[in-house]
């Protein structure tokens, strides 16, 4: 698979580290959030068949996360964002 | 019809005319007491205990497309039974104990065979784990036998030993491991539990549950409302996909695993053997194929094919270990997907909605473990409580910390 990195443009799969899906950017609100958020946030999982948004990691690179969105069912990356933007964009950071 | 040598030879005299399907094809019934999902391994190995050790007269398994065509035709066929933690070596060891027997409780050649798992040490530290973990292997009844340098020259002289990286020093072996033929085991179930009643249903895809007021009453398929007291999901690979019907998530992802096969050689690898210090496992076939994999591919996958950096991961393991697998020529290689569960370790549990049992989470170590888990699961469908072996494979070990991790990884699917 090739990533095609927003900064760095198309790189190897390869140098990247896979965490999983992009929803554990929406950590839980510790001072809030109840057991049954963390379990959830910690060990459930969607998990679907098709289009999954994900966390990658450049090791191997630059270090920046990215959001990448790709088709379980056929390996096709339809989209790849910064990490970074993509939290912003959802309020997680100041 | 009962298979002996005897029948082989009348049968071989009168022009093999009297061989019958080994197992019939019906249509299903309006419902059931309990339906199995999935004809796979699991599955089909479930409807056999409950039927024969459970005296369960009226159970169906369906199964999408033909039985023993998903993990339990695309595996690479070994049992053992090396676990460390208590949660798993009582039970897989249960599952070893099951397999020596299970030719003749079939009634079925499943080629089981016992020539040995010898697991390779490269250093001081990577000793003294394995030794703990066959100490922990014969408290639980299995056996473990620890191999100086000597022994594994004398039984696999060909080893790259003095390796300047990874030298050899050591093994752990568990004689009564080995290998068996994988497609005769979905076979072999199959034929049991159709004699003793149960109906296999194939090409009857589930594509829903029917729950009124949090109780399951049956399964909605291609084939129309099938009802049922008891709903047994065994479709790892797929679980996500189908208890998402149930609107269930799972502490599970699905990760594809690449496995390969060498052209045939003349036997030249007597066990199985793996690489302790990265992810290679290699045994050699009756066709004389040598059979090996190694990690998983690490990301989200259905898709049943891999990438190209684990094949090379997987051959530079070779390599290191067995230089002379660079002589062989590759034959096949092909994808399974896997249930990757939080901790390593399976699920065999009721769900929170009643009437809807729930088996799957197996990692890449589903096959050796299809004869206990298959006796697990009935055991739970057919008495609702755990098999004594099966206590630790519950759903809230997660919430309540009593995880099952052999490998130390935390929750993090892809490391286990």
């Amino acid at each position: 698979m090739i990533i095609n990195h927003p900064l760095l443009g198309p790189r190897d799969s390869a140098e990247f580290v896979y965490l999983g899906d992009a929803s554990l950017i929406d950590r839980p609100d510790p001072e809030t959030a109840t057991p049954d958020d963390w379990h959830a946030y910690g060990y459930l999982r969607d998990n679907p068949a098709g289009a999954l948004r994900e966390l990658w990691f450049h090791e191997g690179g630059d270090r920046s996360w990215l959001v990448v969105t790709r088709n379980t069912l056929t390996h096709e990356i339809t989209s790849v964002e910064m990490a970074r933007d993509v939290a912003r964009a959802q309020g997680r950071s100041k | 019809m009962r298979y002996s040598g005897f029948n082989v030879i009348k049968q071989a005299l009168t022009g093999h005319k009297g061989w019958k399907p080994a197992w019939r094809d019906p249509e299903p019934k309006p419902s059931y007491d309990i339906i199995i999902i999935g004809g796979g391994g699991h599955g089909l190995a479930t409807a056999h205990y409950l039927a024969k050790v459970y005296g369960e007269r009226n159970v169906a398994v369906i199964e999408k497309g033909w039985i023993g065509g998903g993990n339990v035709g695309r595996n690479t066929t070994i049992i053992r039974s090396n676990y460390l933690l208590d949660g798993n070596e009582p039970f897989y060891e249960f599952s070893l104990k099951l397999w020596e027997g299970l030719e003749q409780d079939l009634n079925y050649n499943a080629m089981v065979s016992q020539r040995g798992i010898m697991n390779l040490i490269h250093s001081d530290a990577q000793r003294d784990a394995f030794i703990r973990r066959g100490n922990a292997m014969m408290l639980n009844g299995a056996d473990a036998e620890y191999l100086d340098l000597a022994a594994i020259k004398r039984e696999y002289p060909f080893l790259n030993f003095d390796d300047a990286r990874f030298p050899i020093k050591g093994g752990l072996a568990q004689r009564r491991g080995g290998t068996v033929r994988h497609d005769a085991v979905a076979w072999g179930y199959a034929r049991s539990a159709d004699s003793h009643g149960v109906d296999i249903i194939q090409n009857c895809e589930v594509t829903g549950f029917r729950i009124e007021n949090g109780k399951c009453l049956g399964v909605e398929t291609s084939r129309g409302f099938i009802g049922a007291k008891k709903v047994g999901c065994a479709v790892a690979g797929s679980s996500g996909r189908l208890m998402a019907k149930a609107d269930m998530r799972l502490p599970i992802e699905s990760h594809v695993l690449q496995a390969f096969v060498s052209e045939g050689l003349k036997p030249v690898l007597p066990g199985v053997i793996t690489f302790g210090a990265g992810h290679f496992y290699v045994s050699q076939s009756d066709k004389g194929g040598l059979v090996f994999g190694g990690d998983i591919d690490g990301y989200n996958s259905y898709a049943q094919r891999g990438n190209l950096p684990v094949v090379e991961d997987v051959c530079e393991g070779g390599m290191a270990i067995m230089p002379m697998i660079g002589r062989a020529r590759l034959l096949r290689m092909w994808g399974g997907i896997m249930d990757m569960s939080m901790d390593g370790s399976p699920i065999i549990d009721r769900t929170h909605i009643d009437g809807l049992y729930f088996n799957g989470g197996w990692c890449y170590g589903g096959f050796k473990a299809t004869p206990a888990s298959g006796y697990a699961y009935a055991h739970l469908l057919a008495r609702d409580t755990p098999h004594e072996t099966a206590t630790a494979y519950r759903f809230d070990r997660f919430r309540t910390g009593h995880m099952i991790d052999e490998k130390g990884m935390g929750n993090q699917p892809n490391l286990h």
